[in-house]
């Protein structure tokens, strides 16, 4: 019993000192945040800011343009989710529902392209794009994002389950494919289309390479790419800047994740990492 | 008689396929958005991928993409055979076959202490470690910069137990295994999260039976829960390794692939290459990349049908 007792006392202390060593980059990132840059730099180094100060969290609202890079980087999210929840959701019931030729060959290319990484594809991607005349621009930022052959496949996997029993008394009655689709799978559908969501906008807020090479002009930064550029370039030794914006952008999908973990971690087996 | 048959069949037949003829219509109209989208913006690059990895193509050729030369398997040869794509290669390995057994072990480690039967923190435990993976890599660059520099967090923890730490991103020795540090802490959540699910679904009877059989905690471990727990661990593995295959963002962020190209990954040569303008040759380095990806993938796929 005592043994017991110890080996799940030892199980705790292991655990919670992995914990504080898991958290401590966060706290040292808000910490380091509310320094000013003589403090970052001083010596002997200090832990716990000796004069707390907003600066680094003003200039990115004044000096750079804090609210361009947030506003272009919700704006490419939302839109990204939004099509990916309806588009992929109206694969999703033709192929789980549906009887219709070529369905084999549809379901087949979806899975196959699941495995190809943005690496692949990002130089012809930069070609098609800057022929179509669109590069630096929300279309060049949303349009390749705005279906995902993953979400089709989760998508048509949660829809396997409804019965088809329930869509076949619906078609008896003479509604349309589209009144099913909308009225009876739709709302059926809740728990996917949550995780769907919420997996495609984090997927968008921390996307870096193809914004990276599609925006051209400040105007068209997200949030990961302006503060990419700015620590390689001339805030490169401004922590105290540099900390600020990585409070700025971890903090909204943290909260989102501590409000919504549920739909989080069940996304994780079904879309694997992104 | 037979002929009657057939007639029938082919009536029935007949109004079958009427039907499948509509669902048919009804069906690609409801893909039709997905369909064009994915033709642009994945199929077409994907082919034209392939086509560029066999050109001269460049910067300079973007509004006239068919005026170029083929050159056959030219800039294929020519990756292959610079040091540079050589150097990434290597480093690209190292950070898998590294990272890849600490991650798993890591992740592995936290499932089972978090299955042990431990109640009351549980929530908050996991929470903990899952929260790094939903961070932008490019933000959580920014902080372990700031934690590796010389006077940084981890120097100056290790001050106090009286270690004098290197300039861990500016050092050729210790520059890589910084960022594997970082990947390590950013992805054992994700394995935390499989591995557990894996553990759950381990029936409670066989776990009964061994401890009836007089098993100890150990034995119970080694001989019933890992065993069990294989197709999981290596589909979490395969999972992982297609992400460290990639890795890219921290580097830019943190080393700029320095010092001295020593965390100069497989992505950031073909980023680089894309960056001179050299789109065929990037197209190749990225179709190379894509074959080992896909080789990975095709392992994970084959997993993933055996434990369903």
């Amino acid at each position: 019993m005592t043994k017991l007792l110890s080996a799940r006392a030892l199980t705790y202390v292991v655990l919670t000192a992995g914990l504080v060593a898991w958290l401590a980059p966060f706290a040292w990132m808000v910490l380091g945040s509310f320094k000013t840059q003589d403090e970052i730099f001083a010596d002997p180094p200090t832990w716990w800011p000796q004069s707390p100060t907003g600066g680094n969290f003003t200039r990115w609202l004044t000096e750079l343009n804090f609210g361009t890079f947030f506003t272009n980087s919700l704006v490419v999210a939302v839109i990204t989710v939004l099509g990916n929840l309806l588009f992929c959701s109206m694969v999703g019931y033709a192929l789980a529902k549906m009887d219709f030729a070529g369905k084999r060959i549809l379901l087949g290319v979806v899975l196959v392209t699941i495995m190809v990484p943005g690496v692949v594809t990002f130089v012809p991607l930069f070609v098609i794009v800057a022929k179509m005349g669109i590069l630096d621009s929300y279309a060049a930022l949303v349009l390749p994002f705005l279906t995902q052959p993953v979400g089709v496949f989760l998508m048509r996997q949660f829809m396997l389950d409804i019965p088809d029993s329930l869509l076949e008394a619906a078609r008896i009655d003479g509604a349309s494919e589209l009144r099913i689709f909308t009225r009876i799978v739709l709302p059926l559908c809740g728990p996917a289309l949550a995780t769907l969501g919420i997996l495609t906008f984090l997927g968008s807020w921390n996307n870096f390479l193809w914004p990276l090479v599609a925006s051209q002009t400040e105007e068209m930064y997200t949030l990961p790419v302006a503060l990419s550029l700015y620590s390689t370039g001339q805030y490169a030794t401004d922590y105290g800047t540099l900390l600020a914006g990585a409070v700025l952008i971890i903090t909204p999908i943290l909260a989102l994740f501590v409000s919504l973990q549920r739909y989080f971690v069940q996304g994780i087996a079904t879309m694997g990492l992104k | 008689m037979r002929a009657s048959h057939d007639v029938r069949a082919r009536r029935a037949g007949g109004a079958n396929s009427e039907r499948r003829r509509r669902q048919t219509l009804i069906a690609w109209l409801f893909t039709a958005p997905f369909v064009v989208v994915f033709a642009v913006f994945m199929i077409l690059p994907i082919a034209s991928s392939i086509g560029f990895s066999f050109t001269d193509m460049t910067a300079q050729d973007i509004q006239s993409p068919f005026n170029v030369d083929f050159v056959g398997f030219e800039q294929y040869a020519n990756v292959l055979s610079d040091p540079e794509f050589q150097n990434a290669a290597w480093v690209t390995a190292l950070f898998v076959i590294v990272g890849i057994p600490v991650t798993v072990a890591l992740g592995l480690g936290l499932a089972l202490a978090l299955n042990s039967g431990i109640r009351r923190l549980r929530p908050i435990y996991r929470v903990a470690f899952y929260a790094p993976v939903v961070t932008s890599v490019v933000a959580v660059s920014v902080i372990w910069r700031y934690i590796l520099a010389r006077d940084g967090l981890l120097n100056m923890v290790l001050a106090l137990v009286g270690v004098e730490g290197p300039d861990w991103l500016n050092s050729t020795t210790w520059a890589l295994p910084s960022l594997i540090l970082m990947a390590v802490w950013r992805n054992t959540g994700t394995l935390m999260i499989i591995f557990l699910a894996g553990l759950q679904a381990i029936p409670t009877d066989v776990r009964e039976a061994a401890e009836m059989d007089g098993a100890g905690r150990w034995r119970r471990l080694r001989s019933v829960t890992l065993p069990l727990l294989r197709p999981t661990m290596l589909l979490g593995s395969v999972l992982i390794s297609v992400g460290y295959l990639q890795f890219f963002e921290e580097a830019f962020v943190m080393t700029q692939g320095g010092p001295l190209s020593s965390t100069l990954s497989m992505t950031y040569y073909t980023f680089n290459t894309f960056g001179f303008g050299d789109f065929a040759k990037a197209s190749a380095a990225s179709y190379i990349m894509f074959v080992v990806i896909a080789a990975v993938s095709i392992l994970q796929f084959r997993l993933l049908r055996r434990s369903t």
